[in-house]
């Protein structure tokens, strides 16, 4: 069984107080903490599990400058076999579509059975980048997956919809499946275990190496170009709940009582 | 006449929501460019949707066939591949669904036309659109423009738009004959599965301690468990503590959750992403509990205090056994 893992290195902006830059088409990333994507850890996780049980290899690919290391390093040191990443700064500017194209440009020389991506990006949220990797290629897909078990040449794979409602589906191998959050318990690494990948090789490929044209990627290659951004407009709010931790205790209870929180 | 069309959503017998929050807003837009606005339902026995739509569409497309009993993404990609060449719209609108997510980006691939997913704000623009989405998990909000030109795709989010019924439309049904064959597909739809309900149905609760990723770990969940104890309320929470397996599945708020409506939720250590948002914002009051002052979860509570959940909490608690007790 051979596994591709799309994955992206992702600014965490959780509990962080995010300012516009000065281009103000981007935000302040200097002293933010960069990790794997959360979606991409499970789908990472779920591909060494696969492998463990079933033998065979784990690639990650992700598309980024040399920061990216860090985070196919990362997957290196869960377990994953050998780690691609792909630059060029025919590359800056790519949208979903076009980070699709340079992966599927990529994908495309590997020989693989299953391909797992992260339902979507903490980041951007386009959620598109792995249905698309599965068209360029020609492959079947299922997105949104919550649970997966393999079965001869076929993956029998839960779907998570609205309400807590849940579709099940069968595909033919090979595929490309995108996963969510919750599927597994993504395993922890530790910095003994960043060390001794430190030092594996991990392949560089650009544009030509990868037989792409210049306007196929960046942004000659996306479908969308971001114009600007801003702060979300602010709602009426909360009314701010102020003083010592027991005077606002007291605020709680009363509201409570007036609300009819109290049984 | 430039054409907007809408790609209807329907599950297990009923159009969902987001069917008519796309027809709504398309109305809007076709209206701002004197264009039409079309409808397209794809599915087995659904002449009575079809029927449903009729006041809010120009015309409704309907597309029967029995391997449309049950969606699927190969089926309805090449369904809608052969209706959107043939009718070449302006703009398609899909929502940004378990659905959508799943058909659209195959189906802009295929078709070789521009895609904005998740798209919060559309408003046109010449022959383009300014699309408003919402990036870094809703701390920050984005204009994008398509760089090519149509015809467009545009995946809206649920919930955004409201679906109010405007002057009908003395609309048309369309039935259009299936372009599917007996070929095999490689993914087959099986069943659907009900997630399983809790001990306690959060739905049903009359008050709700609703807790977040700020727990921090599964050993904290006492802490508020002991609070909702304290005012007779249940515990709920977010995706994060149950994708960490801290709390069953029942117990979540949110989207892919529970959709609740209590007279009191507490919110701790939620920062209010969208998707748990719009799960309890029917709440008769909310009050929140996040270090962070700028948590989108504040513009949707009544109250805020803005603090260490580990410190606040317990004092809440105290003081609420304390003056109960009075």
């Amino acid at each position: 069984m051979n596994i591709i893992v799309c994955i992206k290195r992702v600014p965490d902006t959780a509990d962080v107080d995010i300012v516009v830059d000065k281009s103000g088409k981007d935000i302040e990333k200097s002293g933010l903490v960069f990790d794997l994507n959360e979606w991409d850890s499970y789908a990472i996780e779920e591909a060494i599990r696969l492998k463990e049980r079933l033998g065979g290899t784990v690639t990650v690919i992700s598309m980024g400058g040399e920061d990216t290391n860090e985070s196919l390093r990362k997957c290196l040191a869960m377990g994953a076999d050998e780690a691609i990443r792909l630059t060029d700064s025919a590359f800056s500017g790519s949208d979903g579509y076009a980070t699709a194209k340079v992966l599927a440009q990529a994908i495309r020389r590997l020989p693989y059975d299953l391909i797992l991506t992260g339902t979507q990006a903490e980041d951007d949220g386009f959620a598109e980048v792995g249905v698309m990797v599965a068209r360029l290629l020609g492959l079947p897909h299922v997105s949104i997956v919550t649970r997966l078990e393999l079965e001869d040449r076929k993956i029998r794979a839960h779907r998570e919809l609205e309400g807590g409602l849940e579709e099940v589906v069968e595909v033919d191998l090979p595929a490309l499946l995108t996963i969510q959050t919750g599927i597994n318990e993504p395993r922890y690494v530790s910095i003994m275990g960043i060390r001794k990948v430190a030092k594996k090789e991990i392949k560089v490929l650009g544009l030509s190496e990868l037989g792409l044209q210049a306007e196929e990627v960046g942004l000659r290659g996306s479908d969308i170009e971001l114009e600007r951004v801003f702060l979300p407009p602010v709602g009426e709010g909360a009314q701010m709940l102020e003083g010592k931790p027991e005077e606002i205790a007291q605020r709680v209870f009363e509201i409570l009582k007036d609300k009819g929180g109290l049984v | 006449m430039k054409e907007i069309m809408v790609v209807a959503e329907h599950r297990q017998g009923e159009l969902r929501d987001i069917t008519y929050e796309m027809l709504s807003k398309g109305r809007e837009l076709a209206e701002s460019f004197g264009g039409t606005l079309s409808v397209v339902l794809l599915g087995k026995g659904i002449r009575a949707l079809a029927e449903r739509l009729l006041p809010r569409a120009h015309r409704v497309y309907l597309i029967e066939d029995e391997r449309l009993e049950f969606y699927n993404s190969e089926t309805y990609e090449r369904v809608l591949l052969q209706f959107l060449t043939e009718r070449k719209p302006h703009l398609t609108l899909i929502g940004h669904t378990a659905q959508g997510m799943d058909f659209a980006p195959g189906l802009a691939v295929r078709l070789g036309w521009p895609l904005a997913t998740d798209c919060i704000g559309i408003e046109p623009k010449d022959e383009n659109f300014t699309l408003t989405r919402q990036i870094y998990g809703g701390k920050i909000n984005s204009e994008v423009t398509f760089l090519r030109k149509g015809p467009y795709l545009v995946t809206l989010r649920s919930g955004v738009f409201e679906g109010k019924e405007k002057e009908p439309l003395s609309g048309e049904i369309v039935s259009l004959p299936s372009p599917l064959t007996d070929e095999a597909l490689a993914r087959r739809f099986l069943q659907f599965v009900e997630a399983a309900v809790g001990e306690v149905d959060i739905t049903q609760a009359d008050i709700l301690v609703a807790v977040g990723r700020g727990i921090k770990d599964g050993e904290n969940i006492p802490l508020v468990k002991e609070l909702a104890d304290s005012i007779g309320g249940a515990l709920a929470c977010s995706r994060p503590v149950v994708d960490k397996k801290w709390l069953p599945k029942a117990c979540q708020v949110g989207t892919s959750g529970k959709t609740v409506k209590p007279k009191v939720y507490i919110a701790i250590g939620i920062s209010g992403a969208f998707q748990h948002v719009a799960g309890m914002k029917g709440s008769g009051t909310i009050i929140a509990i996040n270090k962070d002052p700028k948590a989108p979860i504040f513009s949707v509570a009544h109250y805020g205090i803005v603090g260490d959940l580990f410190k606040i909490v317990p004092v809440i608690k105290d003081k609420i056994k304390e003056l109960k007790q009075k």
